[in-house]
């Protein structure tokens, strides 16, 4: 299986700290499913700007989608960037557009046209339960509602790869669940999902998943071999 | 160029605009006032510098300097009949006595009321005045044309002058020439202005929209996407500010104008503007749009390229 995502000793340091992330080495495979847990600090937020290619690492070796990530030019960053959906853990929804607008950013910035948006977006407002909050401002809409837009915005353009810190911090159980649901199905098209997150709870919802667990800014297993500890979710 | 008014209004509302609200087309509006006030001023000296000099250079006059008013009127016809035969002549004329003493006559603390007077004839008869012939020819007249002149009246008249009417001028022109350069140096000192205010901005502007920008990014936008929305911004508002301070500063022209028509004095009448110095005057606007943009485009263009 050709992979998608790889890193070779990657180092991360911001500014003259010490580093943020160390000799990380692994590989993601197209289609799979992996969960990246940690403490908080253990550096997960920082490992996940570098796979939606936020922040170039200090020092190794990332290839994403078989290209090398960190020589990359800035001017071929957008391409590559739109092939990743990203789930932020503030949700960096833009203020002043409508959760619709918000939901159709990605599509709008790959230049979509106006009439092949707009049933998808509704339908994916529809989705996350937010039919009738479509012209709601994000300030109008509670923590958990902002979140569902901001997962609705990731998913919007089937991304290859979706990266969500910690998605199903501000929802419901209930909600939870439907989210994971959402990221299982997109898995099952050929998404390769990445989630971080710090509730061990979730791991057992998601048959087949496997687990990154970084411990001070490195992988607790530094051979890069992924665990896969979650139960089947009938034992969940 | 046009592209930037056509940005799909949802792109558009990416970055929230405002018209006339922030200060940028006010402070624009000032400085294209300024601008089309400035380069009104040059273009109108300009053309009153070409004007004047077009007028002059093809004119000269010969002074006859004799003493013996008899043998001066001789030598001043005999000149004026030998010139009148040149085929680089193209009109001549003897200017009479009188109106030379009238020309003379503000020299002299004269007025028009004392020139009857007794007392101011003898002196005028005192002077010895010389004969004037004003010559105008079918060419500027330049050094070749200038030797030809006292090549032919030598013979006739022996002190005889010949001077080109546009050196008479020469200081008034060179005047002329240093205000009109430095009205045109005001002018790029407003647009180096201009630029900067847009700079001050347009780093506001990203400042403020930091964020969203950020997102855009994240998302796959490019700078150019993001650059076009800012461009498109910083346009309208200059456009608006320019067509305010095109309004006003066509008023004041035309007040000016009207003004400097009133007075009705020689280089002041020749302070005119025409149709193609109205047509520079109404693409100053057009002109500070196009840089404002451009120095928008940079600025955000530069910025971008500092963030991944």
């Amino acid at each position: 299986m050709n992979e998608i995502v790889q890193f070779e000793n990657v180092g991360l340091r911001y500014g003259a700290g010490v580093e943020t992330l160390s000799d990380l080495s692994f590989t993601l495979y197209p289609g799979s499913f992996y969960f990246l847990t940690g403490a908080s600090g253990a550096g997960k937020t920082s490992l996940l700007k570098l796979l939606y290619l936020a922040q170039r690492p200090s020092r190794g070796l990332i290839r994403l989608f078989g290209e090398d990530a960190v020589t990359m030019s800035r001017e071929r960053l957008p391409g590559f960037r739109r092939r990743i959906g990203v789930v932020f853990q503030d949700f960096r929804l833009v203020p002043h557009l409508s959760a619709f607008d918000n939901i159709a950013l990605p599509l709008r910035v790959s230049g979509v046209k106006e009439k092949d948006l707009t049933t998808p977006v509704a339908e994916m407002l529809d989705w996350v339960g937010l039919g009738d909050r479509a012209e709601a401002r994000p300030a109008t809409l509670s923590g958990g509602e902002q979140q569902r837009v901001a997962i609705a915005r990731a998913v919007i353009g089937r991304p290859e790869i979706l990266v969500a810190d910690e998605p199903t911090g501000n929802v419901d159980p209930e909600m939870a669940v439907r989210l994971l649901q959402l990221f299982e199905a997109l898995n099952t098209l050929g998404t390769t999902i990445v989630v971080a997150t710090h509730d061990i709870h979730l791991l057992s919802k998601v048959p087949g998943a496997q687990m990154m667990k970084l411990e001070k800014g490195g992988l607790s297993d530094p051979t890069g071999s992924l665990r896969n500890p979650p139960l089947p979710r009938d034992r969940a | 160029m046009l592209s930037l008014f056509v940005i799909p209004g949802h792109d558009r509302r990416l970055i929230p605009e405002g018209r006339l609200s922030g200060p940028m087309p006010w402070v624009i509006a000032i400085m294209i006032f300024l601008m089309v006030l400035a380069t009104a001023t040059g273009l109108a000296f300009a053309e009153a510098g070409r004007n004047v000099s077009d007028q002059l250079s093809s004119r000269a006059t010969v002074q006859i300097i004799q003493a013996n008013p008899d043998i001066k009127a001789q030598q001043a016809n005999d000149a004026a009949a030998r010139l009148r035969g040149m085929a680089l002549i193209e009109e001549v004329r003897v200017l009479p006595s009188e109106e030379i003493e009238e020309l003379i006559a503000p020299w002299l603390g004269q007025t028009a009321e004392m020139q009857n007077n007794s007392e101011a004839d003898s002196l005028l008869d005192d002077i010895p005045l010389p004969a004037l012939i004003d010559l105008k020819l079918i060419r500027p007249a330049g050094k070749k044309e200038l030797e030809q002149l006292r090549a032919a009246i030598k013979p006739l008249a022996e002190g005889a002058r010949v001077e080109p009417s546009s050196g008479l001028i020469a200081p008034v022109i060179s005047l002329v020439q240093s205000l009109q350069w430095i009205a045109f140096g005001l002018v790029a000192l407003l647009a180096m202005a201009t630029a900067a205010a847009v700079i001050i901005s347009a780093r506001a502007a990203l400042n403020t929209h930091k964020e969203t920008i950020g997102v855009i990014h994240l998302l796959g936008g490019t700078d150019r996407q993001i650059s076009r929305l800012f461009q498109r911004r910083i346009a309208l508002d200059a456009l608006l500010g320019g067509l305010l301070g095109l309004i006003c500063g066509t008023a004041i022209i035309l007040l000016l104008g009207m003004q400097l028509s009133a007075l009705g004095s020689g280089l002041v009448q020749s302070l005119g503007l025409s149709w193609y110095s109205w047509l520079i005057i109404g693409a100053v606007p057009i002109l500070g749009m196009t840089l404002a943009m451009v120095t928008a485009r940079m600025t955000v263009m530069g910025a971008l390229r500092k963030i991944l």
